[in-house]
């Protein structure tokens, strides 16, 4: 038995934003089926590298393999009737429908939340996008890089005396995925005791602001604006990234109290530069800093990464090796949290998806399918789900639904 | 719901507590080790707080008694430390079978290092996201505004709430084991990929994106303006396509378009399948351009020409939003400004319901709703 065993959803949209919430949502059981363009795939599925081998294909993008595991795929063309009477007798027999179109869209395909709700009072409809449905800005076009500089990340990421550095990826639209998540399932436990579906309207950049919170608060009490300082922790130190023996190694420590500094002293040997006395309180160190970081990095650029966080560990400090993407995929921790789940793919052979960062222990995530081909899926939902006879079924495919 | 420990279960709590659950602080008497920065106000409001001490026995059968009632309790303390306590998960559900536990660690419950210490640095260092930001000739970097507790209890409100769920159709509650390190992995979009498709290992290039163009090109992504930065790439598609355009004619109007790329086929660039050549001769451009331009000028040209760029924000800037202002996200709360409301119900915004407890605030209150419900 899983979690969601059950819960249906449709799924409108492409890139991250709304399919990574019905990723999860399949991760755990519920039944969900993407409609997507034969004419205009998912953006995924031809604008972002890696794909297999190197070559792009709509079969063959990594993006798009990661973000739509265990889901049905279908295309409709839904400025056909044809496609779009089959959208909303989909519709009409879920529970919920993800979508994160720019605003306006859904309404003007005809699938606006008010009409969908007089076909099926218990739908909880999520309309995810960049800025909300409403207000000044909401018809602004963005892609993630630009919400995340939005909300106020990329001013916070890099070094002091020069330009701030690009987060990986679009960064908010992960946040708005927990969001959004998280308010399609708040609205089906309402649904539970009221009886009635909703709209929510979510906004990636309002989601964001939840995690840069406390700069915006700050800003708010004091006038203070937060401004990026690379590694470096407003009182502790030590506290920061430190280079190891090889090419591009790095750990990552910081000591947090006078008995961790001492245990981190001894640790590295009591080394002269570390036993002045000035040193022994957190706000001497912060005052010598740059002397401290100094003296640290001799330490660890005369060791492997493994062998610094080895030593460090024994001691009780904190202190991480900085992954990369070779590293996680063999880090003991990751793999004992079953965070990769191999997939097989038509097309891409075997291929990695990623598991949810929470276990439950009962009915936990199972990743079995791979991503849907475009419209893999046109036979088993129509006729199989739907109900639709062979010759309906081929009456469509004359009227262009499945185009 | 209950939540106990510190920074990595606050915005599980808190995300509870803006969906109108009556969310707890059980603090030990020195109180959450979090206190005292801006972080735990921003993040800790909504909330209510008592003071148990777990080195004592009465208190310890207080939390049991409030566990026996409680539809949720969220733990940040090392794997085990409950158990010897006896207020572990395996005596919490026998106890309260619907209770749905929420155990949130650096590493998760079974990791070979769940005993390692670990904050916001190590927990982004351990995940990989560290890796992938900074410039190529220093260091990587974090946001320095701490992320990782942000990311781990927003996906521990995730399993919290498939839980909830799953107990709502079989009245059986489960113990939802979030790993922090896991928590990082979002972060990471399909960078693994890079290396398990690829055997790639995508690496930090400062303000440039990386791994986009097929030949290696460097798509700049951030650039200064003149009081300032701005956030803009070259994109593919149709939207793409439409803003390349946009930016060369309005830097053709400035009088600063080179006169190679005069006559250029934008509806045939594209950034993913470019040669490296065509990308640098464009950025040249494109750079003394837009460090003409201060960042209200800039945005004012993508608005008018519909060209996708965004500023480069700075909490001032977001204070002054007017977006923000339109949809009423800000609401003050102790006297200072929160964005509140981050997902309406056809319409309904949700509302942070008091400031950030100060420590045991509640305790009369809670403790006397338990006495009256024992009584």
């Amino acid at each position: 038995m899983s979690a969601l065993d059950g819960l249906r959803v449709v799924e409108l949209g492409a890139f991250a934003a709304g399919p990574a919430v019905g990723k999860h949502l399949a991760d755990h059981g519920a039944e969900v089926i993407r409609i997507e363009s034969r004419a205009r795939p998912d953006g995924f599925r031809s604008n972002y590298p890696p794909y297999l081998d190197g070559l792009p294909g709509t079969e063959r993008a990594g993006m798009f393999a990661m973000t739509n595991n265990d889901k049905l795929g279908v295309t409709l063309d839904l400025k056909s009737e044809a496609g779009l009477a089959l959208a909303r007798r989909l519709i009409d027999r879920a529970d919920v429908v993800v979508e994160n179109f720019t605003p306006g869209t859904m309404t003007r395909l005809g699938l606006g939340y008010d009409t969908l709700r007089a076909g099926n009072p218990r739908l909880v409809m999520l309309s995810t996008c960049n800025q909300g449905q409403t207000g000044p800005n909401a018809q602004r076009a963005g892609f993630g890089t630009h919400l995340t500089a939005q909300s106020g990340f990329l001013h916070l990421t890099g070094w002091p005396d020069r330009s701030p550095s690009l987060l990986w990826g679009p960064y908010i639209d992960y946040i708005a995925v927990a969001y959004g998540f998280v308010a399609v399932m708040a609205a089906l436990d309402e649904r539970s005791r009221t009886g009635a579906g909703t709209h929510i309207d979510l906004s990636q950049y309002e989601t964001g602001l939840q995690f840069a919170a406390p700069a915006l608060v700050e800003y708010s009490a004091t006038g203070q604006v937060a401004e990026r300082d690379g590694n470096r922790h407003p009182e502790l130190a030590p506290h920061g990234v430190y280079s190891c023996s090889g090419e591009d190694r790095w750990v990552a420590l910081s000591v947090h109290d006078e008995l961790e500094w001492e245990r981190f002293r001894r640790a590295l040997g009591d080394p002269p530069w570390s036993l002045r006395p000035e040193l022994g309180s957190a706000r001497g160190r912060k005052l010598e800093e740059a002397e401290v970081d100094a003296g640290i990095a001799e330490w660890t650029s005369a060791r492997t990464r493994e062998e610094a966080v080895r030593i460090l560990r024994e001691a009780g400090v904190h202190v991480a090796p900085v992954n990369d993407m070779a590293d996680i995929h063999s880090d003991p921790d990751l793999a004992a949290h079953a965070v990769f789940r191999a997939l097989r793919h038509a097309v891409m052979g075997e291929y990695l998806a990623v598991g949810p960062p929470f276990l439950l222990s009962e009915t936990p995530a199972h990743l079995e399918r791979p991503a849907f081909q475009l419209g893999e899926h046109n036979r088993e939902v129509f006729q199989g789900l739907l109900g639709l006879s062979e010759s309906e079924f081929q009456a469509c495919e004359a009227a262009g639904a499945f185009d | 719901m209950l939540e106990l420990g510190g920074e990595l279960g606050w915005l599980c709590g808190k995300i509870l507590a803006d969906l109108g659950a009556d969310v707890i602080k059980i603090e030990p008497p020195g109180g959450d080790e979090g206190r005292g920065g801006t972080a735990f106000v921003a993040h800790n409001v909504g909330k209510r707080s008592i003071v148990l001490d777990l080195d004592s026995e009465v208190d310890r059968a207080r939390l049991r008694q409030l566990a026996l009632r409680a539809d949720f309790l969220v733990e940040t303390f090392t794997p085990g430390h409950l158990d010897r306590l006896g207020l572990g998960w395996a005596d919490l559900h026998a106890a309260n079978p619907r209770l749905v536990m929420t155990s949130i660690t650096a590493y998760g419950q079974h990791s070979p290092h769940a005993q390692a210490p670990a904050s916001d640095l190590e927990i982004m260092a351990a995940g990989g996201a560290l890796s992938l930001a900074g410039d190529p000739d220093r260091p990587p970097v974090r946001v320095t505004l701490p992320q990782a507790a942000a990311w781990t209890g927003a996906y521990a409100a995730m399993g919290t709430l498939v839980a909830h769920h799953h107990r709502q159709a079989t009245g059986r509650g489960q113990q939802v084991d979030v790993s922090a390190q896991a928590a990082m992995l979002p972060i990471l979009v399909q960078a693994p990929m890079f290396w398990s498709l690829l055997g790639q290992v995508p690496v930090r290039s400062g303000p440039n994106l990386v791994g986009r163009n097929l030949a290696g090109a460097r798509l700049r992504n951030i650039w200064p303006c003149r009081d300032g930065y701005v956030s803009f790439a070259l994109y593919s598609g149709h939207a793409g396509r439409q803003s390349n355009q946009a930016l060369a004619d309005w830097i053709a109007a400035r009088g600063m378009l080179p006169a190679e790329l005069e006559g250029f086929d934008w509806d045939a660039f594209d950034p993913v399948t470019a040669p490296r050549e065509d990308v640098e001769r464009i950025q040249a451009a494109v750079e003394p351009f837009l460090a003409s331009l201060a960042k209200d000028e800039f945005l004012a040209g993508c608005r008018e020409r519909r060209l996708l760029g965004y500023p480069v924000a700075t909490a001032a800037d977001i204070a002054a939003d007017a977006q923000l202002a339109d949809r009423q996200v800000w609401q003050l709360v102790g006297g200072v400004s929160h964005p509140s409301g981050w997902a309406r119900f056809d319409s309904r915004v949700g509302r942070i319901a008091r400031p950030a407890p100060a420590l045991g605030e509640h305790q009369a209150e809670v403790l006397g709703e338990l006495g009256a419900v024992l009584a």
